[in-house]
């Protein structure tokens, strides 16, 4: 018997909306309200919610806490300032992810870090025994289950978090973040996302998020806010080559095949997992994941073989249908020698391969907020 | 409670069935396209192919699923909605109308009969619909 699903302090707000619950890493979630293409039109074009409530979130504090964060992520967490986020990776010494995650410099020796929903256990108990190991002094605390997490996305988002926030939230730049107050609730306003559209994830108390997504709801009618369920958040990630831990990173996959090489800092010192990947780097990356996308339709799913000459070369790590790009398209790793763009393969689906070719990413332009 | 239009025939896989003279056209049902989403993709066999009661005649796919069609009758296929390769989301649109997907012409006659009417399937789906 499977452990009973978690839910977010916005299960019922989602029910009420009319929403279709799905188990998702343990979680109760709302995978479309409306249906998933018109959620995601509805991200590009104007303004969407989403319930990420059940990301996970733990404290680092302590004279240990950098320390402990250059030893466990690949990335240099030194010349983060106060105020500024971090896109990185927790590697196993084999150089294979432990899971993706964003760090947070909430003070001179204070950090967060967001790590993914299903992996929550598995990190929280991964960075203290390293943390124990090393005698590192720096105090861990999982705040997941007294953090609620929505994220507001879409080229209105500036525009409808401004009106509800008691701070100038155009001053805060991309991968910034910033305390204030929106809908008179104590929020960490973080100008970060996962569409590739300019937003903002807001960091609330569990029980006071439900008053923050009514207040978003509610002062952006005007705007076209609706409420965005996980399926358009797979399509819109997708669209911006955006990995998936689980689905396009995981312990078999190395930092440095899954194109995340700019967030591996060598140079900073000593780190888990960078012989490995350094050894990789030296010997030449084995596999790369790619964008591609079908030249007839046909959808490539995870798991899908793909071939050149009849010949396996890779596999398919995540594809849909992109809505914005109206093609059909998807992630894979493939063998280097087939990675570079303009490269032709064919997908395996149910038994018949379906050209397609290797093409740049993302499929679809970002329009995050560069500067402020 | 999903449309069930009181002049056709059900499958259990939830394809229905309508008589058209010696003919029966195939579509899904708006249960099942409510069930599905955004239908992005449909494969449909070619006219003059085969297809058996019961066994597999294509695939319907949409964002996050892929689901076998179910030929609710035998027979040959005498045509097929060629929209649907351009614009599946007609599936979604209209299910019992331009959403259609075969012509079969049948190579049994008892084979309708045996599908449930529309009282049937609305009790089937009552009971879960699986």
């Amino acid at each position: 018997m499977a452990t009973p699903l978690k839910r977010t302090p916005l299960f019922d707000a989602h029910v009420k909306a009319g929403a279709r619950m799905v188990p998702f890493g343990g979680w109760e979630m709302p995978v479309q309200y409306r249906g998933i293409i018109e959620e995601h039109r509805n991200v590009r074009s104007a303004v969407g919610l989403f319930d990420v409530s059940h990301m996970g979130e733990f404290e680092v504090e302590g004279p240990g806490a950098l320390s402990a964060l250059q030893t466990l992520t690949t990335n240099d967490v030194a010349g983060l300032d106060v105020g500024q986020v971090q896109y990185s990776v927790l590697c196993y010494p084999d150089g294979g992810i432990v899971d993706d995650l964003t760090v947070y410099r909430l003070a001179e020796r204070k950090y967060l870090i967001t790590v993914n929903a299903s992996n929550i256990d598995k990190d929280f108990a991964w960075v203290t025994e390293r943390c124990a190991e090393r005698k590192l002094d720096a105090r861990w605390t999982n705040v997941s289950a007294r953090t609620g997490l929505i994220a507001v996305q879409g080229p209105r988002a500036e525009a409808l978090v401004g009106r509800l926030a008691d701070r100038d939230v155009t001053r805060i730049g991309y991968y910034r973040f910033a305390d204030g107050q929106v809908a008179g609730v104590s929020v960490m306003i973080s100008r970060t996302g996962y569409t590739g559209e300019d937003g903002f994830e807001l960091y609330a108390p569990w029980e006071a998020t439900e008053r923050v997504w009514l207040a978003l709801l509610d002062a952006g009618a005007a705007d076209g806010v609706a409420p965005i369920g996980l399926g358009a958040r797979d399509t819109l990630r997708l669209e911006m080559r955006y990995a998936l831990y689980g689905n396009d990173i995981d312990e078999t996959t190395n930092p440095l095949e899954a194109g995340l090489g700019w967030v591996v800092k060598p140079a900073k010192g000593e780190f888990i997992g960078r012989e490995a990947i350094e050894a990789m780097r030296a010997a030449g990356i084995p596999r790369r994941l790619v964008g591609i996308e079908m030249t007839e339709r046909a959808v490539a799913r995870h798991g899908y073989p793909v071939l050149a000459a009849g010949r396996r070369v890779g596999t398919v790590t995540s594809g849909s249908y992109g809505p914005s790009v109206d093609r059909y398209i998807a992630m894979a790793y493939l063998e280097s020698a087939h990675a570079a763009v303009g490269s032709a393969v064919d997908v395996e689906i149910r038994g018949q391969g379906k050209p397609a070719r290797v093409v740049k990413t993302p499929f679809h332009p970002p329009h995050v907020k560069k500067s402020a | 409670m999903s449309d069930i239009p009181a002049d056709l025939r059900y499958t259990r896989e939830h394809e229905w069935a309508k008589r058209e003279g010696d003919r029966v056209r195939v579509g899904i049902t708006a249960y099942a396209q409510e069930q599905l989403g955004d239908v992005v993709f449909v494969e449909l066999p070619k006219k003059g192919s085969k297809v058996s009661a019961h066994q597999t005649f294509g695939v319907v796919e949409s964002v996050k699923a892929v689901s076998d069609l179910f030929a609710p009758v035998s027979g040959e296929v005498t045509d097929v909605n060629g929209d649907l390769a351009q614009s599946p989301q007609i599936v979604n649109q209209d299910p019992y109308g331009r959403g259609w997907m075969l012509l079969v012409t049948p190579s049994s006659a008892g084979e309708f009969d045996q599908l449930l009417t529309a009282q049937q399937y609305q009790q089937f789906l009552a009971e879960g619909g699986h």
